[in-house]
């Protein structure tokens, strides 16, 4: 009896560990279908005219798949987004781990939490609708679909992400730095500035770097925003194509298995492998930089 | 990083502070006043929309009048669809993580594929569903191909939740269970499991939610442009709130025209998203106070 209570345990264990791999397989199958979709293309283009090819013309004859400026597009976006974001993101962050009062911190959290939450295509609505006319009229621009639009509607959707990573991180710090801190006679913000900051840095760039791999992934908004011109943008203001809005926008008329289907995933995979890199060196920090109790400062 | 003379008066070092103070609360206000800005807008815009037959009739004329309910009754189907997929699958890996597995190698391996997972692009599992569901298993552009897809986008939010609420149920209710006599299958089925139910159901929740919020993943598995037809079986396509705001606030030919059905079709979006979203938080707030 005892013995195949035991057996029946183990059986239960393995299934468990079975399941629990469904994540890894999942991600093995994604990157799998990827490359099998995707790397036909490389049968008649070459990888470096792929990715450093200035012109996208995947329907004109012959098609040109360069998709050198959806890129620039994809990293233009992030980094102006992030500009906005990282800052707002981390000083919310702040505010709620150190300054807010129980009260506040619990009406804040989950205003951030719904920002999280909001659908990307009422996001990239709200943009095409209220902050494309409303540029396009202040600044006297050709279009308000643009660079700067789909940056900042990115950035409100990245704020929750690097704001909750770095809350945490600002709260794990341990209570004895900084009361060892405030003791010598620093104040509360200086405490922060010079203790508590340094030491959460690592769990703060983890968030920027989600907070980054957000930004580079989201479809809708750069989708329905961006403006959706192939060209390597020349000022804040012009219109751009994001890889994720060029997937988006013509998967449904690029002929099945064609090359333009193909070219499509490829851009899948780059997308893919800079979120992959993003997820990696965000884990490789949290990882390294691991805070176990004050000592290992 | 400055260095913060300590010369400084007193009075000086406690104004550098209030001016800080003030910008760290005026970026949390900036937060909620965006919030209020998109949610307000969308609010009042779409409020003059919202009738009965908005709620309950098809689109007629091209989509340029008539309701949205093919589009409800779609984002319903899909996403409690996939909470069958997802719930079981990451209810399962958080009992392994939190409850079987001891720290080491492989843990580290599947934690990394959660976080991995969880940074896939929409639109890469949107390929990911195309390629695999919709073309290799022949499944087509339906409702079973969107659910798959789906259910594996939310699976990091359930096995995250999951495990949270199986990490705040004492370790004391284990002991006693295996003090007993019980198995570990019976501790977690009998005592474990139904001390985490109420968290794990607001993971099921948020779950709900991302499903049905999500455009890009189901824009080339499950979802259509227009369909005359009700679902019948989970081998049709549907339509889907959130793919209809695209559909209609990009691609119709008389976008001006049906400003007040893509108002319409937001705002019901968004209540049903952040609706459930609220509910959530709310349990999880009367979660916490009951500890």
């Amino acid at each position: 009896m005892a013995i195949s209570r035991k057996a029946k345990d183990s059986v239960i264990r393995i299934a468990f560990l079975v399941t629990a791999l469904s994540s890894i397989v999942a991600l093995g199958l994604i990157m799998l279908y990827l490359f099998l979709e995707g790397v036909p293309l490389f049968e008649h283009v070459s990888v470096s005219d792929f990715l450093f090819g200035h012109l996208w013309y995947p329907t004109s004859d012959p098609p040109d798949f360069g998709i050198f400026p959806l890129i620039v597009a994809s990293v233009a976006v992030t980094l102006v987004s992030s500009a906005m974001a990282i800052p707002l993101g981390v000083m919310t962050a702040i505010y709620l781990a150190e300054i807010a009062g129980p009260k506040t911190r619990g009406f804040f959290k989950p205003v951030v939490e719904l920002l999280a939450a909001l659908p990307s295509v009422v996001i990239g609505f709200f943009g095409m609708v209220v902050v494309a006319p409303f540029l396009q009229e202040a600044l006297d621009l050709a279009t308000g679909l643009n660079l700067f639009n789909a940056s900042l509607m990115l950035a409100f959707m990245s704020v929750p992400t690097i704001c909750s990573v770095s809350e945490d991180a600002i709260y794990s710090v341990p209570a004895e730095l900084k009361e060892a801190s405030l003791a010598l006679g620093a104040t509360h913000w200086e405490t922060i500035a010079r203790v508590i900051l340094p030491a959460s840095l690592s769990g703060i760039s983890t968030a920027i770097i989600l907070g980054m791999s957000r930004a580079i992934g989201e479809t809708m908004v750069v989708l329905m925003v961006a403006g959706g011109a192939a060209m390597i943008p020349n000022s804040l203001f012009s219109p751009v194509r994001p890889m994720p809005s060029s997937i988006a926008a013509e998967m449904a008329e690029a002929p099945f298995r064609g090359d333009h289907y193909y070219a499509l995933f490829a851009i899948g995979i780059v997308l893919f492998l800079f979120t992959l890199l993003f997820n990696i060196i965000a884990d490789h920090i949290s990882e390294k930089h691991k805070q176990v109790g004050a000592a290992t400062l | 990083m400055t260095t913060i003379p300590v010369s400084a008066s007193k009075s000086a070092r406690n104004t550098t502070q209030k001016v800080m103070w003030s910008l760290f609360g005026a970026s949390s206000i900036i937060n909620l006043t965006a919030l209020l800005i998109i949610c307000s807008f969308v609010l009042i815009n779409g409020l003059p929309a919202i009738s009965w037959t908005f709620l309950t009739e098809a689109p007629r004329d091209s989509m340029t009048a008539g309701g949205i309910w093919p589009c409800i009754l779609g984002t319903i189907i899909l996403s409690l669809g996939t909470m069958v997929v997802s719930f079981p699958l990451g209810v399962a890996s958080a009992i392994y993580l939190n409850e079987y597995a001891t720290p080491g190698k492989v843990v580290r391996i599947i934690r990394l594929g959660i976080s991995n997972l969880a940074g896939v692009p929409s639109v890469v599992f949107g390929l990911f569903g195309l390629a695999f569901f919709v073309t290799f298993f022949g499944m087509g552009v339906s409702i079973l191909a969107g659910i798959l897809t789906l259910g594996i986008l939310v699976l990091p939010v359930i096995i995250g939740t999951a495990e949270e609420a199986l990490k705040s149920v004492p370790q004391t209710y284990r002991e006693a269970s295996l003090g007993l006599g019980a198995t570990k299958w019976q501790t977690i089925r009998l005592v474990v499991l139904p001390a985490a139910m109420p968290g794990m159901l607001t993971g099921a929740i948020l779950g709900l939610s991302r499903a049905a919020g999500e455009t890009a993943a189901i824009m080339f598995t499950a979802s259509v442009f227009f369909t005359p037809y009700l679902p019948a079986s989970v081998f049709d396509s549907v339509m889907a709130l959130p793919y209809h705001v695209y559909v209609l606030a990009t691609a119709g030919t008389e976008i001006e025209k049906t400003r007040p059905l893509q108002y319409g079709t937001s705002l019901v979006l968004i209540v049903l998203v952040l609706g459930m979203n609220l509910v959530a938080i709310l349990l999880r707030a009367r979660l916490q106070k009951r500890r």
